[in-house]
C-alpha cells in the first residue's frame, strides 16, 4: 500500500538519506531500527509529510502523496511524533477530539460519532480515567498514552510511531506495544529497544547511517553479524522462553575479549 | 503476548507497602467546569460592556445622568432619533456626542482588538510571554508618531499624519521582523521572537534619538503621552478603521479556532492533523500585526491588556480558542473603558495616560492571579 522511491534528503552540507526504496504491504507490522542519527525519524518525517525530500517520491495506493491534500493524508494516516505539547491547559479529551480534525469542514461542531470515537479511543489506550484532566498534570507515559488516543482518533488506514515506547515503564511499554499490535492497520514504528521490535514486528527496516542497510523478518535482520556491523556490540541471539520470540542479550566487544582469555 | 499472564518469581528484594491509590474525582460539575462559565460570562459580559459604556459616558466633569445620556446617543441615530424630543442643552449634547461616546466605544474597541491579538500573537509563538508588540509594532509605530509629533513630518496628510505615521512604522518593522525570521522559507518561532526583540530595541533606540534631539520641552511631552496611549483623539472620524479591522480579524480567528488550537500542539502534530502550518502562520502574522498597528495608530501603544486578557480568560474558561476570543474580546472592551474612566477621572481636570492606568491596576491583579491559580500560564 505504500511504497518508498529512491528517497534522498539533505540539508545544507549533509545528506541525511541517500536513495531509500522499499514498499509495505497493509495490515503488518514494520519496525525501524538502527542507531542514533542513523535517519529513523527523518524517514518518517518523510512518510508523513513534514520533510519534503530532496528527490524520489512516496507513494501511498499508487498516488504521489505530494498530490495529495494534507486533510487527505490526515484521514489516512495518524502519527504519534516524539514532541509533547506543553502549552496551556487543555483536556486530554479536549486533545484526543483533536484527532477529529481531519473530518471536519470549517465550522463544524463535534458530533454525536466524534465522541463516540474519541471515547472508544480513550479506553483503548486506556486514558479515560484521565479524561477531565489538563496535560501539564500528566506524567510522561500518561502523555504518550493521551498522543496515542488522539492518534486512534484519527482513524487512520497507517498509524505512525516515533519512539513510541520512550518515557513508558515496563508495564506500558507492553501494553502500547500489545494494543498496537492488536490494530488492524499498518503500523510503522521507529524503535529504540531491538528486543520490543524482535516480538512485536512483522518486519524490520534496519537503517544505518542514512542507508538502509538489511530489510526482512526479525530472524533475518537481527543476527550477530549484523548488530556488530551496525551497532558495534557483541549480541548473543536467543529465544525468550515465554513467548517464542528472538531475544537479544548485548555486551560491549572488549568484554567479550576479555572474558575469551 | 502472553507476556503479562506469566507468575512472576518472587525475588529477595524487600517489597515496600505504598499506600492505597487516591480515586480521581471526575465529577460531572468539575467536566463542564469551563463550559459552565463561559456561558455565564458570554451572558454577563455584554451587559457589563452596556453599563460600562453608559458610566464612561455619564461621568465626568459635568455629570449627567443615564436616562439623558441613551436618549441623547438614540436621537443621533437616524430614523429612531426622530421621536426623542430634545430637552437638553446643545452643550450637553456635545460633550456626550462628540466627545465621551466615542471616546468610549473607542476604548471599547481598542481593548477588544488588543485582546484578541494577543490570543492570536500568542497562540502563533506558541509562548505565553508573547503580546501583541512583540514583532516590533509599537517601536515601529512610536519612530513614526514622535516624527510626526516632534517634528511635524507628514503634514500633507493634515489630522491623519499621526495616524497614517504610526501605522507606516509598525507596518516597515513588522516586514523587518518577518524578512529576519525567514530562512530557507520558513518561519522559525524563536528567531521570529528574536527578531522581534533586535528590531524593538533598535527602533527603541531611534525614538529616543528623535525625542532627545527635539526642537520644544512641550513636544517631548506630548511624545511621551502618546508613547503610554491614550483615547483622548477619539472623535466619530477616528472609528470606522479600527472598528472594522477588529470585526473582521475576530470573525477570522474564530472561524480558524480549531486551527489555533491545533498550532499549539507543535508544528509535527499539527501538519499530521491536516493543517498547513506554514501558510497558516504567516496568515496569522499579517492579520494580528495589521490589527495591531491600525489599533496603535489610533491609541498608541497601550500596553499589558494584550498579554494579559488572555491569560485572565483561559484561566476562567479553558484553553479552547473557540472558547477564549469571544470572551476576550468582551472582557478586553469592559476592562479598557474601566481603564479610560480612571485614567479620565483620578487626576481630573488632567488626564493619565491610560496605559499608565492598565498597567498600574492590572498589574497588582495579575500578580495575584499569579499567585493563587492552578493554571500553568503555558508552561510545565
Amino acid at each position: 500500500m505504500l511504497q518508498v522511491k529512491n528517497i534522498s534528503f539533505s540539508v545544507p552540507e549533509k545528506q541525511i538519506l541517500h536513495d531509500i526504496s522499499f514498499s509495505m504491504d497493509q495490515g503488518k507490522f514494520i519496525g525501524i531500527i538502527g542507531p542514533n542519527g542513523s535517519g529513523k525519524s527523518t524517514m518518517l518525517k518523510i512518510i508523513y509529510r513534514y520533510l519534503k525530500q530532496s528527490s524520489g517520491q512516496v507513494m501511498l495506493y499508487e498516488n504521489d502523496m505530494e498530490q495529495m491534500t494534507r486533510k487527505k493524508i490526515a484521514q489516512e494516516m495518524a502519527v504519534v511524533s516524539q514532541e509533547t505539547p506543553v502549552l496551556f491547559d487543555f483536556t486530554v479529551k479536549d486533545l484526543v477530539m483533536m484527532g477529529r480534525t481531519p473530518y471536519k469542514q470549517w465550522l463544524a461542531q463535534d458530533s454525536k460519532e466524534d465522541f463516540a470515537i474519541v471515547e472508544e479511543s480513550m479506553k483503548l489506550a486506556d486514558v479515560l480515567y484521565l479524561k477531565d484532566r489538563t496535560l501539564g498534570q500528566l506524567s510522561g507515559g500518561e502523555k504518550k498514552r493521551v498522543m496515542l488516543a488522539r492518534a486512534l482518533a484519527q482513524q487512520a488506514n497507517i498509524l505512525i510511531l516515533d519512539e513510541p515506547t520512550n518515557h513508558l515503564d515496563i508495564e506500558h511499554q507492553l501494553q502500547l506495544m500489545d494494543l498496537v499490535k492488536e490494530l488492524p492497520i499498518t503500523i510503522i514504528a521507529a524503535l529504540h529497544d531491538l528486543n520490543l521490535a524482535a516480538s512485536y514486528c512483522d518486519e524490520l527496516l534496519l537503517m544505518d547511517e542514512g542507508n538502509l542497510h538489511m530489510k526482512g523478518t526479525p530472524e533475518q535482520v537481527l543476527t550477530e553479524e549484523t548488530i556488530k556491523q551496525v551497532f558495534h556490540v557483541q549480541a548473543g541471539i536467543s529465544k525468550n522462553p515465554f513467548t517464542q520470540k528472538l531475544h537479544l542479550f548485548f555486551y560491549a566487544e572488549n568484554v567479550g575479549r576479555s572474558e575469551d582469555k | 503476548m502472553g507476556v503479562k499472564n506469566l507468575a512472576a518469581t518472587k525475588g529477595d528484594g524487600e517489597l515496600i507497602e505504598s499506600p492505597p491509590v487516591r480515586k480521581i474525582d471526575s465529577s460531572e460539575k468539575e467536566k463542564n467546569k469551563h463550559q459552565r462559565r463561559f456561558k455565564i460570562l458570554l451572558f454577563i459580559l455584554p451587559l457589563g460592556l452596556f453599563l460600562s459604556l453608559t458610566l464612561s459616558v455619564m461621568l465626568g466633569p459635568v455629570t449627567i445622568d443615564m436616562v439623558t445620556v441613551w436618549k441623547i446617543v438614540l436621537s443621533n441615530i437616524p430614523y429612531i432619533g426622530d421621536g426623542v424630543t430634545a430637552y437638553w442643552s446643545t452643550a450637553q449634547q456635545n460633550i456626550i456626542w462628540e466627545l465621551r461616546f466615542p471616546r468610549a466605544l473607542l476604548g471599547g474597541i481598542v481593548g477588544a482588538g488588543l485582546a484578541i491579538a494577543g490570543v492570536g500573537i500568542q497562540a502563533l509563538v506558541r509562548n505565553s510571554l508573547a503580546d501583541p508588540y512583540i514583532l516590533g509594532v509599537s517601536s515601529g509605530a512610536s519612530v513614526g508618531a514622535t516624527l510626526v509629533i516632534l517634528f511635524g513630518a507628514l503634514q500633507f496628510f493634515g489630522q491623519y499624519a499621526l495616524s497614517i505615521a504610526a501605522f507606516l512604522g509598525a507596518f516597515l518593522s513588522v516586514v523587518f521582523v518577518y524578512t529576519f525570521a525567514r530562512v530557507g522559507g520558513q518561519i522559525s518561532t524563536i528567531r521570529l521572537l528574536l527578531a522581534g526583540i533586535a528590531i524593538s530595541m533598535i527602533l527603541g533606540a531611534v525614538t529616543n534619538v528623535i525625542v532627545l534631539s527635539a526642537p520644544e520641552e512641550e513636544g517631548i511631552r506630548s511624545a511621551m503621552y502618546w508613547m503610554m496611549g491614550s483615547l483622548a483623539g477619539a472623535n466619530w472620524t477616528v472609528l470606522p478603521i479600527p472598528a472594522t479591522a477588529v470585526v473582521l480579524v475576530f470573525a477570522f480567528l474564530l472561524y480558524q479556532s480549531r486551527t489555533l488550537n491545533l498550532i499549539l500542539m507543535g508544528e509535527d502534530t499539527a501538519a499530521t492533523l491536516g493543517i498547513n502550518v506554514d501558510a497558516f502562520r504567516k496568515l496569522l502574522i499579517v492579520v494580528t500585526s495589521l490589527l495591531t498597528g491600525v489599533l496603535v495608530a489610533v491609541s498608541g501603544a497601550i500596553g499589558f491588556v494584550g498579554l494579559m486578557i488572555p491569560h485572565m480568560i483561559r484561566l476562567l474558561v479553558g484553553s479552547d480558542h473557540k472558547r477564549v476570543l469571544p470572551i476576550s474580546a468582551l472582557f478586553g472592551a469592559v476592562f479598557m473603558i474601566w481603564a479610560d474612566i480612571v485614567a479620565r477621572l483620578v487626576v481630573a481636570p488632567e488626564e493619565l495616560p491610560i496605559g499608565v492606568v492598565t498597567a498600574l491596576c492590572g498589574g497588582p491583579f495579575f500578580i495575584w492571579l499569579l499567585r493563587r491559580s492552578s493554571y500553568s500560564f503555558g508552561g510545565r
